[in-house]
Parts: structure tokens; sequence; C-alpha cells
């Protein structure tokens, strides 16, 4: 509480002015992270779909799903 | 590989992050002059910083590329220097912003800082069209490297002619006449930390996936047949990897 108060008299603008600048700077962060987590899944959805495909030209079985995913598979499967 | 390393590499990453945001809006006082609109200063400072350090790294590494024409080296230089573009757009962003709170305008053109790291960002930004322009994957990479070499060598004087300028409106960060108190200074370095661990972080992202899609074009050919020339390559900005040099240690 009192920190809040430091907060709202001692800036030289008022921090609903102030605030407003420093929330776009750390949102534009958060926002440049964001595209590149974005980009960065759709590269990864793109080169898991071309392994797929050479999967199927090479004739192999498509590979088993691992035991953790397939027992919470199960569970989360009614009976 | 490129991927070793990553995992941990990721968590020390948020683990980072996540303290200097701390740090920032609940430990280093509120500065006397500016009040809460200095917090910006522990973002803008660390993103401008790092780029042009990237952008420097980036030529030591077309250094690197041109001494032992290893393609590896080349992707290297080419990851860190589209890296430091995106961080040194995230600088000049935060920067206006800053500078509208601050000064009340967007852009002050008459600060050798700002115009100064505006020339080397547009310099920059000139890389990957000049690679785009050349289809031959050799002669590219060649010519990406002395650009990187050339425009690598122009930051550190870029910024020693600034620091030699006697206009000084931008406030001065490090060297003598920083009068940051302790606390600031110990925000402002885990800060500084934090963006370089992000910086390593997605460069190693980057190479990681440049890195699997080349081993994917190169399982491809190996199934289909598909040949690897040039010609099938298209033109591209991206430099040609082959697995081989891909295979080695990472940045």
């Amino acid at each position: 509480m009192s920190a809040v108060l430091v907060l709202a008299e001692v800036p030289a603008l008022p921090l609903n002015e102030a605030g407003k600048y420093v929330a776009a700077a750390y949102i534009v962060l958060v926002i440049i992270i964001l595209i590149y987590v974005s980009i960065m899944a759709i590269r990864l959805s793109r080169i898991e779909r071309e392994l797929g495909e050479l999967l199927e030209l090479s004739g192999a079985p498509k590979p088993e799903p691992e035991p953790a995913a397939l027992a919470a598979h199960q569970e989360s499967t009614p009976a | 590989m490129y991927g070793k390393g990553l995992r941990s590499l990721s968590i020390v990453t948020v683990a980072a992050m996540a303290l200097a945001l701390s740090l920032v809006f609940f430990y280093a006082p509120l500065e006397a002059e500016q009040g809460f609109l200095q917090k910006i200063f522990y973002i803008h400072v660390p993103l401008a910083i790092i780029a042009l350090c990237g952008f420097v790294v980036g030529a030591l590494f077309a250094i690197a590329h041109l001494r032992t024409r290893d393609s590896s080296w080349d992707m290297r230089s080419y990851v860190t220097i589209h890296m430091s573009l995106i961080f040194a757009v995230g600088a000049l962003i935060t920067g206006s912003i800053w500078a509208k709170g601050s000064w009340g305008h967007w852009w002050v053109w008459n600060e050798p800082t700002l115009v100064s790291f505006l020339i080397v960002f547009l310099l920059y930004a000139t890389y990957q069209p000049l690679r785009f322009a050349i289809e031959d994957p050799e002669r590219q990479s060649r010519y990406a490297s002395v650009f990187a070499i050339t425009a690598g060598a122009f930051v550190p004087m870029n910024f020693i002619a600034v620091r030699l300028s006697t206009a000084y409106l931008h406030p001065r960060v490090l060297g003598g006449t920083s009068n940051l108190p302790g606390s600031m200074r110990l925000t402002f370095m885990v800060s500084l930390a934090a963006v370089t661990l992000l910086f390593v972080t997605m460069c190693k992202y980057e190479l990681t996936a440049k890195h699997t899609r080349a081993q994917v074009r190169a399982l491809r050919r190996r199934l289909v047949g598909e040949d690897g020339s040039p010609a099938r390559r298209g033109r591209t900005a991206v430099p040609a990897m082959g697995t081989q040099a891909a295979g080695r240690s990472g940045l």
C-alpha cells in the first residue's frame, strides 16, 4: 500500500500518464516474443507435416505414441 | 547439434527475465526526475546494447566463415544479424515511447545517439535484400560475409563517434559519467543479463529450426531424389546449409 502511495506521489509525470508509456514499452517486448513464438510454432508444424510425408514415402510404419501419452489418453477416455 | 542445452537455457532465460522484471518493478527506486517513466530504461537500453553487440558478433562469425569457408558460420552470422535486427526494432520502439513520455516527441532528429542508431539499423536492414538479390549460394554467403564485416566494423566506430560528440541530450548509461545508484545499477545489470540470455536463446532456437529443416530437406532428397541445386532451391535469403556442416556444435 505504501509502495503504491510512493509511486503515486514521487514521479515527475503523474503515474496515470507515465504508467501508460511504461506499459506500452514492456508490451512491445512481450509482443516481439509472442510473434517470434508464433513464427516458430508455424515452422514446427510445417516440419512435422514434412516429416509425416517423408515417413509415408519411406513406407515405414507410423511411430507408436509414447507410453506416457498413451496412458494419459486411456485415462481421459471414458470406460 | 544446435539444440543441445536449449531446454536448460530456456528455463534459465525465463527465470532471468522474471527476476529482472521483479527487480525493475519492486526493487529499483524511482528516479528523481522522471519517476516511474524511467522504468523503460531497464528494457530499452539492454535491447539497444544487445542489438549492437549482436551486429558485431555477426561480423566475427562472418570472419570465421571467410577464413574456413564453413557454411555453418555463415548461418550463425545470418541468424545473429537477423535477431539483432529484431532487437533493434524493439529498442527503436521502446526508445520512441520513452522519448514521447520524457521529451514530448516520438523522435528527436538533432540527437546523435538516436540518429546514429537509426543509421546502423537502416544499414543492416539492407542485409536481407542483399542476400536475396544473389541467387548463387556460394556467392551470396561470401558477399553477405563481406557486408557483415564492413558493417560490423562501422558499429563500434559509430558508437565512439557519438561518444566523442559534444551534444549530450541522451543520457549516458555506462562509463565514467554514469551516476546510477547501486540498486539501479544492479537492476540494470540483471536486465542486461536477461536480455542477453533471451538473445542467445532465440538465436539457438532459430539455428535449431533451420538445421532441422535442412535435415528434413536432405532426407527428402535422399528419399525422393530431388536435387539440391541452386535452381531447385530457388531464390532465398537464407544461407544454404549442408547437413554435415549443420551437425557441428551450436552458437
